[in-house]
């Protein structure tokens, strides 16, 4: 009886993702959400997963130094290699200016940076993992390749995105609006499937009609136009699937999502938020998913990590910012009662090299270590910090493959074949929680 | 059953037509070039936009630098040896600064390189120059950020221009000697000792035959071997004969000791390629819908044939094409979603709108999805409903907004010709004077038909115009008047037009779901 419920059901949805380009007069997500494909986890695509589980990535752009993220200041290398932005190890005395790192429970030899204390207490609360090390073979150092790799997750750095590819095998052929919510001017390539396209604005203000601006009459017309669907179309659009009808039928989609992107960002947040260009991204991301948007991953970024010279006190500043913020969004989620149902990723293109170099600032490097935050990951230091003396051009060696932890988000948060969306088997590192 | 591939009749060619062709060999035009058009009937119009009789662009002089990415000099490399030895960062550090100099200057120029080219697509006498140059962008797909390397995306942007209405033949060997496509598909590392595939590959898959048309796996392998030591010195194609495989080889069943050219040329017998190219032209000059008709399928294998008949010049195929009976048939009026280039170029070509800043334009095309050299993929811009999202139809609609009144989501774009924050003016009146009586009047009701069919290429439909009927009558006459006398004799007054109002019109045709097609 209930392999037949089971059966019957997603045949239901198989077919609810056919006629969802076929019908003309119903915007494609509330058909999708009347069939129970967004939202509702009794209803999943898939038996047993439940639906609104989400996933925010937060990209640090131009190469973060990871070795003054997570500090190796138990091997003395680390200070030879770096003499004025060495950071001291936990206990000891300031030095440059900087104070000592922060111990980390139950890591030997590593410890995070002074300004990342919100981390670390979040870290205390067991809702952060560090995964260390990670990187890739044969790793690029520029800043638009290797980012270009790690969003679409293949070393040639070519093709779809990693997730627009985890949107596309969920649901083929017919893209979701909403799935995939990027802040920002532009959508990164990790969103972008080859169906599935990602929205993306810089502040839901932006993601309006600006010509009612020009006189006050425009917006009535404008509205009936826009949101008139397909069926109430004049002329031409008798065929359900003409390019007009595609065409109404998106506009009526974008006015019905910017209606509730503007509404749900429009309400204050639960807990305050510090003035930072990342934590004015959480906060909408955490208005959003208060407001209940069917959204599946977010996609916030900060930018400024190319530190070449005179790093520590810009360095400094970033980590502050990114931690605060991060500390905030997860306060805000707890505050909402949604810190279960999201992990947040973090990475950066690169690390940078092990060497300081003559401007009191570091180079392009190699691996650098990821976060991983939220009440379903497995808590703690995992991995080994990468040698600091077995070096391949100076710079530091990979011990996990990022796809590897790409695969542990994709099968144990999302829950999703993540061969099939790499394209190639990866082995799990299994970071999350079992219960996950 | 009639031949779709026939020309119209020449008493066919009217207004709507001539449009119809302009906006597909080229970008619009305003509705005095559309005339015009019209004038010069169905063949000389045809010749006017394929043998490029416009006048060329006049930014022909724009000065890029075919050095700023030079290889280190005997004396750098030297400098950098030594300091390596000697330990001494500070001239490692520097050598180290000044070549990421370099990048950030070339990362400048090909950013100057998108303007320039937009620019040129705006402003050209020969739009289908430019129009085909940015088809063989996409089809022969290279993207700067793999390459780096400005000039070389300058060269090949040049290679497409020169051939583009010539022999498909010099396309594709100019491609297999174009340094950023040798580079982009890893040719340069193609070596009889180690082959790299990916050139062989996508010659085969992407840019001649198409995927499943008639080659093996086998065919690329031996392909491959035919294309090395094909690779790139400085700025210029290099054939490296040290590592060039001389070996027999079999491709598409043919054996020899085939060289790079000898497997284009055995490429280019095979039906599968004639049909592919002319797939790839039917779809970015006829119709981009979803499925193609029956009478689709017969253009393309008749253009194909054409094709093999012209022996791949492509002149003659084109001009078939554009005077052909499909071509015109009322399914392939607006079928095709205008890419976010022709977004731009033709709202500013036909409306004559001001450019108001080709950098925020360029800005513009990149997040409505179409970064000019830096296609997604290999496989280009997929086209027609990809480019539509919730997200990119704002911009869309604001991108049009900000060309027609310099309004936009950054604040308006000053007029760079005066101070005071203004936006450039924009006379949008050009698009009706045609309308005026003997007195110089012009019908409101009549301007608005008139402009809304012009402006979506084809009638606009009743609730359209009571859309924008009701908009006109909301401002009412000259001087506004009370809305409670209006709403009760609003049939009586006759609304009145002026520049203001016609441009928020426009702003309002601008954000129907149609416009975005052409």
């Amino acid at each position: 009886m209930m392999h037949e419920h089971a059966f019957t059901r997603r045949l239901f949805i198989q077919r609810g993702c056919a006629l969802a380009s076929l019908a003309a007069t119903v915007p494609y997500f509330i058909e999708q959400s009347a069939l129970g494909m967004l939202g509702d986890p009794a209803l999943s695509s898939q038996p047993g997963v439940p639906d609104e589980r989400i996933l925010v990535v937060i990209q640090l752009g131009g190469g973060n130094d990871g070795l003054n993220t997570v500090v190796p200041f138990g091997d003395d290398e680390y200070y030879r290699a770096r003499p004025q932005i060495g950071i001291r190890g936990p206990g000891a005395a300031a030095q440059n200016g900087q104070p000592a790192a922060l111990a980390l429970d139950g890591a030997r030899g590593v410890g995070l940076h002074p300004n990342l204390a919100a981390l670390k207490e979040l870290y205390d609360q067991g809702l952060v993992s560090v995964v260390q090390g990670v990187g890739y073979p044969n790793p690029n150092r520029s800043h638009f390749t290797s980012m270009d790799i790690w969003q679409t997750g293949r070393l040639d750095a070519k093709g779809s995105g990693w997730l627009g590819r985890y949107f596309d095998n969920t649901c083929g052929g017919t893209p979701k609006p909403e799935a995939a919510i990027a802040i920002g001017r532009n959508a990164p390539l990790a969103l972008e499937g080859d169906v599935q396209k990602p929205v993306a604005f810089e502040s839901p203000s932006l993601f309006r009609w600006i010509g009612q601006d020009l006189h006050p009459s425009l917006k009535e017309p404008y509205d009936r136009i826009n949101r008139a669907g397909a069926a109430a179309s004049p002329t031409g659009a008798s065929e359900p699937d003409s390019q007009k009808s595609f065409l109404m039928r998106t506009a009526l989609d974008a006015q019905l999502s910017s209606d509730r992107i503007r509404a749900a960002a429009a309400k204050d947040p639960l807990v305050p938020y510090p003035q930072h260009p990342l934590a004015n991204q959480l906060k909408m991301i955490g208005a959003m998913i208060r407001d209940g948007m069917p959204t599946r991953v977010y996609y916030a970024s900060m930018g400024g990590f190319d530190t070449h010279g005179s790093q520590l006190g810009t360095h400094g500043n970033l980590m502050k910012q990114f931690a605060e913020s991060v500390q905030a969004f997860q306060r805000d989620l707890k505050e909402q009662r949604n810190d279960a149902r999201v992990t947040t990723m973090v990475f950066s293109e690169f690390g940078r090299r092990v060497k300081q170099n003559a401007s009191g600032g570091t180079d392009h490097g190699t691996a650098a270590p990821m976060f991983l935050i939220g009440a379903g990951v497995k808590p703690g230091v995992f991995g080994n910090h990468p040698s600091l003396v077995d070096l391949d051009q100076g710079d530091l060696k990979y011990g996990i493959d990022f796809r590897c932890v790409y695969a542990s988000v994709l099968e144990d948060w999302m829950k999703a074949p993540s061969e099939k969306i790499l394209r190639a088997r990866f082995a799990n590192p299994h970071l999350f929680a079992a219960k996950a | 059953m009639s031949n779709v591939f026939q020309p119209i009749a020449k008493k066919d060619f009217d207004y709507a037509a001539a449009q119809h062709l302009l906006n597909r060999a080229g970008f619009g035009g305003t509705p005095a070039q559309v005339r015009a058009l019209v004038e010069l009937g169905l063949d000389d119009a045809v010749d006017y936009l394929v043998d490029f009789k416009g006048e060329r662009v006049s930014n022909d002089g724009f000065a890029f630098k075919n050095d700023i990415l030079r290889a280190q000099t005997p004396q750098e490399q030297e400098l950098l040896r030594r300091a390596r030895i000697e330990k001494d960062t500070e001239t490692i550090a520097r050598l180290e600064r000044e070549r990421q100099d370099r990048q950030n200057n070339d990362r400048a120029q090909i950013a100057a390189m998108k303007r320039w080219w937009l620019a040129r697509m705006i402003e050209s006498g020969r739009p289908l120059q430019e129009k085909l140059t940015l088809f063989w962008h996409g089809h022969f797909a290279t993207g700067y950020r793999t390459i780096e390397n400005s000039w070389h995306m300058l060269m090949q942007n040049g290679l497409f221009r020169s051939n583009c209405a010539g022999n498909f033949a010099d396309l594709a060997r100019g491609i297999i000697s174009d340094p950023a496509m040798l580079k982009y598909l890893d040719n340069d590392e193609n070596r009889k000792s180690s082959p790299n595939e990916n050139l062989a590959r996508e010659l085969l898959e992407l840019f001649t035959m198409g995927e499943g048309n008639g080659y093996s796996e086998r065919d690329i392998k031996e392909g491959a071997r035919a294309l090395t030591g094909r690779t790139f010195k400085v700025n210029d194609y290099f054939f490296d004969k040290q590592v060039h495989d001389a070996g027999g080889k079999q491709i598409l069943g043919r054996s020899g000791n085939f060289s790079g050219e000898d497997f284009i040329s055995i490429i280019l017998e095979q039906h599968a390629c004639s049909r592919f190219v002319a797939y790839k032209l039917y779809r970015f000059f006829v119709s981009d819908a979803p499925t193609i008709t029956r009478d689709g399928v017969e253009t393309i294998e008749r253009t194909a044939k054409a094709l093999r008949d012209a022996r791949y010049e492509l002149r003659p195929v084109l001009r078939a094409l554009f005077r052909s009976q499909h071509f015109y048939a009322k399914e392939n009026r607006l079928s095709i979603v205008k890419s976010p280039t022709q977004l731009m170029v033709q709202t500013v070509r036909s409306l004559g709108t001001p450019v108001r800043s080709i950098d925020r334009l360029v800005d513009s095309g990149d997040y409505m999805g179409q970064e000019l050299f830096q296609p997604p993929s290999v496989k280009g811009w997929p086209g027609g409903r990809s480019w539509i999202n919730t997200s990119t139809l704002f911009m869309r609609q604001n991108t049009a907004v900000f060309l027609i009144s310099g309004r936009s989501v950054r604040g308006p774009a000053p007029d760079p010709t005066k101070d005071g924050g203004k936006p450039e003016p924009f006379d949008a009146m050009h698009l009706v004077d045609h309308l005026r009586d003997s007195t110089g009047a012009l019908d409101a009701r009549e301007c608005v038909r008139s402009v809304a069919s012009f402006a979506l290429g084809g009638d606009p439909g009743a609730a359209r115009l009571a859309e924008l009927d009701a908009y006109l009558e909301s401002v009412g006459g000259a001087g506004g008047g009370n809305s409670a006398i209006k709403s009760t004799i609003k049939s009586t007054i006759n609304p009145t037009i002026n520049n203001e109002r016609l441009q928020a019109l426009l702003c309002l045709i601008a954000a129907m779901p149609e416009f975005q097609l052409c």
